[in-house]
């Protein structure tokens, strides 16, 4: 089980969060081609090393924040809150 | 030349203290090029292999394992065998691996112990009846056997299954596919590279994929390794977890999240448990190996990882499951835990398909239930490969599939991960 930091509350074990996928995906304009909207909706990054993924503190703060790790070891690198980089 | 193996071989071998055995395929080094080339040696790639010598007289074909034969996803499943899927292009497909695996051992020449011991799918509460409900009718329209069991007749056939209505989910019957059972892995790997190398493949191990190589117009030419450049230009790649890792390496992204899925096998007792029985409600899945050993399946992770682990409680949950429904399973140790890094769709089907990039397909995408389709899934790439075009079986599993909106939602039709 993982330790993950909430950057509002502190570390807490991971079943406090439920993970929310890759971070910082944009969501394209109306406009947006079929391409465009699908690229959005389905493809991931999936990377083999230093991941940027949305996590919930559902049974805590219950707010959204973003975590770096590194997805072949599985060590939190960082965590920031939404809207930061 | 391999001699066949027969009841007059192994008595033989039996009498001359087992001494005669040798190797099963060659250790091959890489040549310059190969008309063919399948990256990923597990059982889906080793089938290729096979079908694309041995049905399409491509036979100056290699399969590159970054590691050995049946140390990847292959050796880390949990060996379910089942095509009892809603949907009419999942149900072919999955049929479609089902009876290839009926003859898989004579076909081979190697007995993959494939054990038709009935799969039963558990209901526990109303929705659970009526999705079960659902699945037999439309496994009944196309052809794919598939019957409703009251909880009296399930107990009947699993005697360990406990139906007492103490439990927080009890029993309320369940849907058995008498075809569906298990084969055992290692021996799916081991037969395909036998056969395949039979029949003139290289099978290289301890070759990782690190490049692929395009040409001006962007088809692609050969693969990059540690053991030097290879040439090709029909390139299949069957990596598994790893596919959105080697697709990246020709620009190519895919709808695809790896995740690891767990599996642990108890200490090996005698024989109790006469199928495989799976629970999706509250996550149980479990059957006994002919070693003795209870077989059984965790979940996969919340999060994306390559890990090969998963977390503790990942698997409590499921062995709480386990003890509930089998209440004579309470006291059993627990004798080894693994994970195998799973790629998983949006919609819970796989892709076997042509790629953007002239000369590249892929095999992916099967999530937490790839083992079962190996015959299948090898067939229809080799088919692919050959064509330059997919079979009818696998012409709906495509990429495009989540562009045009045309998605196969498996995921949805369960209504849980499986």
């Amino acid at each position: 089980m993982l330790l993950i930091p909430c950057p509002y509350c502190g570390v807490r074990p991971e079943l406090e969060f439920s993970y929310g996928g890759q971070a910082h995906i944009a969501r394209p304009q109306t406009s947006a081609s079929a391409e465009e909207w699908a690229a959005f909706q389905y493809e991931r990054v999936n990377t083999r090393g230093p991941h940027a993924e949305r996590w919930r503190h559902t049974h805590g703060c219950g707010r959204f924040f973003n975590v770096v790790r590194d997805t072949t070891t599985d060590q939190i690198l960082r965590s920031y809150r939404s809207g930061e980089r | 030349m391999r001699s066949r193996f027969s009841g007059w071989s192994l008595l033989l071998g039996g009498l001359t203290g087992q001494r005669g055995w040798r190797e099963q395929w060659r250790a091959a080094t890489p040549k310059k090029g190969y008309d063919a080339l399948i990256v990923g040696g597990g059982g889906h790639g080793l089938a290729a292999a096979y079908y694309l010598a041995k049905e399409h007289g491509i036979r100056n074909v290699a399969v590159l394992e970054k590691g050995w034969i049946g140390g990847g996803n292959t050796g880390r499943n949990t060996t379910v065998i089942r095509s009892n899927y809603l949907f009419s292009e999942s149900s072919s497909l999955y049929d479609h691996a089902v009876k290839l695996w009926e003859t898989l051992s004579q076909e081979l020449n190697y007995n993959v112990m494939y054990s038709p011991r009935g799969v039963l799918m558990l209901a526990h509460n109303v929705h659970d009846c009526q999705v079960s409900q659902r699945h037999i009718h439309a496994n009944y329209a196309n052809g794919v056997d598939n019957e409703w069991l009251t909880p009296a007749q399930a107990k009947a056939y699993c005697p360990p299954l406990n139906i007492g209505s103490e439990l927080r989910y009890p029993v309320l019957g369940g849907a058995l596919q008498r075809r569906g059972g298990t084969a055992r892995h290692d021996a799916v790997a081991w037969g395909y590279a036998r056969a395949a190398d039979a029949l003139g493949v290289d099978i290289i191990e301890n070759c990782e994929v690190t490049g692929l190589k395009r040409d001006a117009n962007g088809a692609v030419v050969a693969v990059e390794t540690n053991r030097g450049v290879i040439e090709s230009r029909r390139i299949g790649v069957s990596a598994a977890g790893h596919s959105t890792v080697v697709l990246q390496m020709a620009g190519v992204r895919l709808p695809l999240e790896s995740f690891p899925l767990q599996a642990l096998v108890s200490e090996p007792v005698k024989p109790i448990f006469p199928c495989v029985v799976m629970s999706n409600t509250i996550h149980a899945y479990i059957s006994q190996s002919d070693k003795g050993e209870l077989v059984i399946g965790a979940s996969t992770d919340a999060y994306t990882s390559y890990t090969q682990r998963g977390a503790l409680h990942v698997s409590l949950h499921t062995l709480e499951a386990v003890c509930e429904l089998f209440p004579a399973f309470r006291r059993m140790r627990m004798l080894r835990n693994w994970g195998g890094i799973v790629d998983v769709t949006p919609d819970r089907s796989p892709i076997v398909a042509k790629t953007p990039v002239p000369g590249l397909y892929v095999n992916c995408g099967w999530g937490t239930g790839g083992f079962k389709a190996t015959p299948g899934a090898g067939h229809l790439l080799a088919w692919t490969m050959a064509h330059d075009a997919p079979h009818p079986l696998n012409a709906a599993f495509t990429i495009e599939r989540f562009r045009d909106g045309l998605l196969i939602d498996e995921a949805a039709a369960a209504a849980v991960s499986h």
